[in-house]
């Protein structure tokens, strides 16, 4: 039986809006293994994105409990919360969000710094994670001089470079072509299937969903089923 | 890659933003390194001891008004007073330079009274004996490139010869230092029987007297003792500390002082303003790049110190090279005019502390605001920030 990484009861979270209070999630109960693709579906607005802020540790729930490896996340502070991310999360989003002020491998080796590695371990690392994406040549390039796709994969390196466990992509073939996007999620693909890495995706696109093991679809903050594993 | 790539690359994201930040912070700490100088030059702050004990004794009316030579053995017969002496304004210009400070007096007299003024002894005697002879503070000497042998024309805007000349011809005998670089420091001292014997007006008065006490009294009541000795006369006194007059005398320097230091103020403030807002604007630009490096995992507080740090650094090297170019700036210009700055040109710890407090000011108050809102924020919201 495979092992449980990601656990999640009962987790609701709502915002205020003015004097409304808007619920965003409502009582998601949730369980992913080690090593599962899932992907997340569903219409603009139903919480996608929140569900996977709350997986990462960028957002806190207002009711309930998310469970990593068996630490409840949702009760550590914000500083513990950095700390936590840096060694167990990737983070891929949609555009990218390198910094412009950095070539490519420096972009890769940001999440190093947090780090003791000596600089020329971290070099090491950082050129390992660019060869893995196919992108050691562009590695003194800015994103500016970089394609979408590239940008992307630079970013997916940066996600990587620091070995973390866990794989959050936030619509990562959004911005892309169809081409380029199914490079992008052969990647992914690659390092679920190669490199043991859990991966969480949300996405709206159907044919990125298809890469994913199973597929979630959440509507007004509540979890079900895709239709299309139904059928 | 380390975290100073990151700091140095951010600072240069927009490098003619950044070089015209630099040179905005250079020319607001040029400026004010100069203006502290000229400000303590005005301010004659550092006045010696000596002159802390000297009375200077002036007409009641005003300085340009003289006192009869017949008051010295007055003042001098009072009780308390152990030496007197006198000094008179000669207001003389050397060629087309603007006018400095002269005075005749009475050598011996003078010199006992002002032992701050260091002169050799061969040069002293050789003034002694040469009734024409002037000695000459070294700033004024470097400034005009006199040196001792030179005789030199100056020319009075008071003083006529009896030949109705009103230029007069002094042969340096003697260059001196001043200890104290107070009063005496950039002036020419030359013999008051060659020039009461010589002036077409006026014989048998001087400007002013200086002397010291023996102990016996209290300044303040040696003070009052001198000018009421004079009271209710044709020329009645006013005597006050050499050191109070000449802060007095620095006074009509020191408006002009004031005005320039107030309108340089208001420009250095407004640089100040536009530099600080660049800098701030800067750091509001890359909120998002904040929500992403919080999203890989640095804390608030490291990345506060990142935005602090680049903060400093754009402003601490360059304010240290402007200050650094002031005071060499001070220098050269208290050594090419040394008759107007006698007492030199230059700043103090005081203004060093002022100006690095400044820096940091600059560089904390306009990068601390943005940087605090921006962490206030949690990591969803910066990173919804375009």
């Amino acid at each position: 039986m495979a092992e449980q990484l990601i656990r999640l009861d009962g987790v609701s979270k709502n915002y205020r809006k003015g004097r409304e209070i808007v619920r965003v999630l409502d009582g998601i109960n949730l369980g992913i293994d080690k090593g599962d693709f899932v992907g997340l579906m569903g219409p603009s607005g139903s919480g996608k994105t929140t569900l996977l802020n709350l997986l990462g540790g960028l957002d806190k729930p207002t009711k309930g409990v998310v469970e990593v490896a068996g630490r409840a996340i949702s009760a550590l502070s914000s500083g513990a919360l950095a700390r936590w991310r840096s060694g167990n999360i990737g983070f891929v989003f949609q555009f990218y969000n390198l910094l412009p002020v950095l070539t490519a491998a420096r972009n890769v080796a940001l999440p190093l710094l947090l780090t003791s590695l000596p600089a020329s371990r971290r070099k090491q690392h950082v050129n390992t994670a660019l060869h893995l994406v196919g992108l050691a040549e562009r590695a003194s390039h800015y994103p500016r001089e970089l394609s979408g796709g590239q940008e992307q994969r630079v970013a997916i390196a940066r996600a990587i470079v620091s070995d973390p466990p866990i794989l959050l992509c936030d619509e990562p073939t959004g911005d892309l072509d169809r081409t380029t996007a199914d490079e992008i999620m052969g990647l992914l693909q690659q390092l679920n299937r190669d490199y043991g890495k859990t991966v969480v995706m949300v996405t709206h696109d159907p044919r990125a969903a298809s890469f994913a093991h199973r597929v979630l679809h959440l509507d007004k903050g509540e979890l079900g089923v895709a239709p299309e594993e139904i059928h | 890659m380390n975290r100073f790539t990151l700091i140095w690359r951010n600072l240069w994201r927009k490098p003619i933003r950044t070089v015209f930040t630099m040179l905005a912070v250079l020319v607001v700490f040029f400026l004010f390194t100069v203006l502290e100088g000229l400000r303590i030059a005005f301010s004659m702050s550092d006045v010696g001891v000596e002159a802390q004990e000297r009375l200077l004794t002036s007409h009641k009316v005003s300085l340009i008004m003289m006192l009869p030579v017949a008051y010295q053995s007055r003042i001098a017969r009072l009780p308390g007073v152990d030496a007197v002496s006198h000094g008179t304004w000669f207001g003389a210009r050397y060629q087309d330079n603007p006018e400095f400070a002269q005075y005749p007096v009475v050598a011996e007299e003078y010199l006992a009274l002002n032992p701050e003024i260091k002169l050799s002894d061969a040069q002293r005697e050789a003034w002694l004996e040469n009734r024409g002879g002037a000695i000459v503070g070294r700033p004024v000497a470097t400034q005009y490139g006199w040196e001792i042998g030179d005789i030199v024309p100056l020319k009075s805007s008071i003083w006529t010869r009896n030949n109705g000349s009103n230029v007069w011809e002094f042969e340096i005998e003697g260059i001196f230092d001043d200890t104290d670089a107070g009063m005496n420091a950039g002036v020419v001292l030359f013999h008051y029987d060659y020039f009461d014997e010589a002036r077409a007006f006026g014989k048998g008065t001087v400007g002013w007297y200086v002397s010291r006490g023996d102990g016996s009294l209290p300044l303040d009541s040696l003070m009052a003792s001198i000018d009421s000795e004079f009271e209710n006369s044709p020329a009645e006194t006013k005597t006050k500390t050499e050191a109070a007059f000449a802060k007095a005398y620095a006074q009509q320097f020191g408006n002009i002082g004031l005005i320039v230091t107030l309108i340089l103020s208001a420009v250095v403030f407004m640089i100040l303003l536009v530099t600080g807002h660049t800098m701030a604007q800067s750091v509001r630009e890359r909120i998002h790049e904040m929500g992403v490096l919080k999203t890989l995992g640095f804390t608030s507080g490291s990345i506060f110190r990142l935005t602090i740090l680049e903060g400093l650094l754009l402003v601490l090297p360059v304010g240290i090279l402007a200050m650094l170019l002031g005071w060499v700036t001070l220098l050269a210009v208290a050594a090419a005019m040394g008759a107007m700055f006698p007492a030199g040109l230059d700043i103090g710890i005081s203004s060093v502390v002022l100006g690095l407090a400044l820096m940091l000011a600059i560089s904390l108050g306009s990068v601390l605001p943005p940087v605090i809102r921006a962490l206030r924020l949690d990591i969803v919201a910066l990173l919804r920030t375009t």
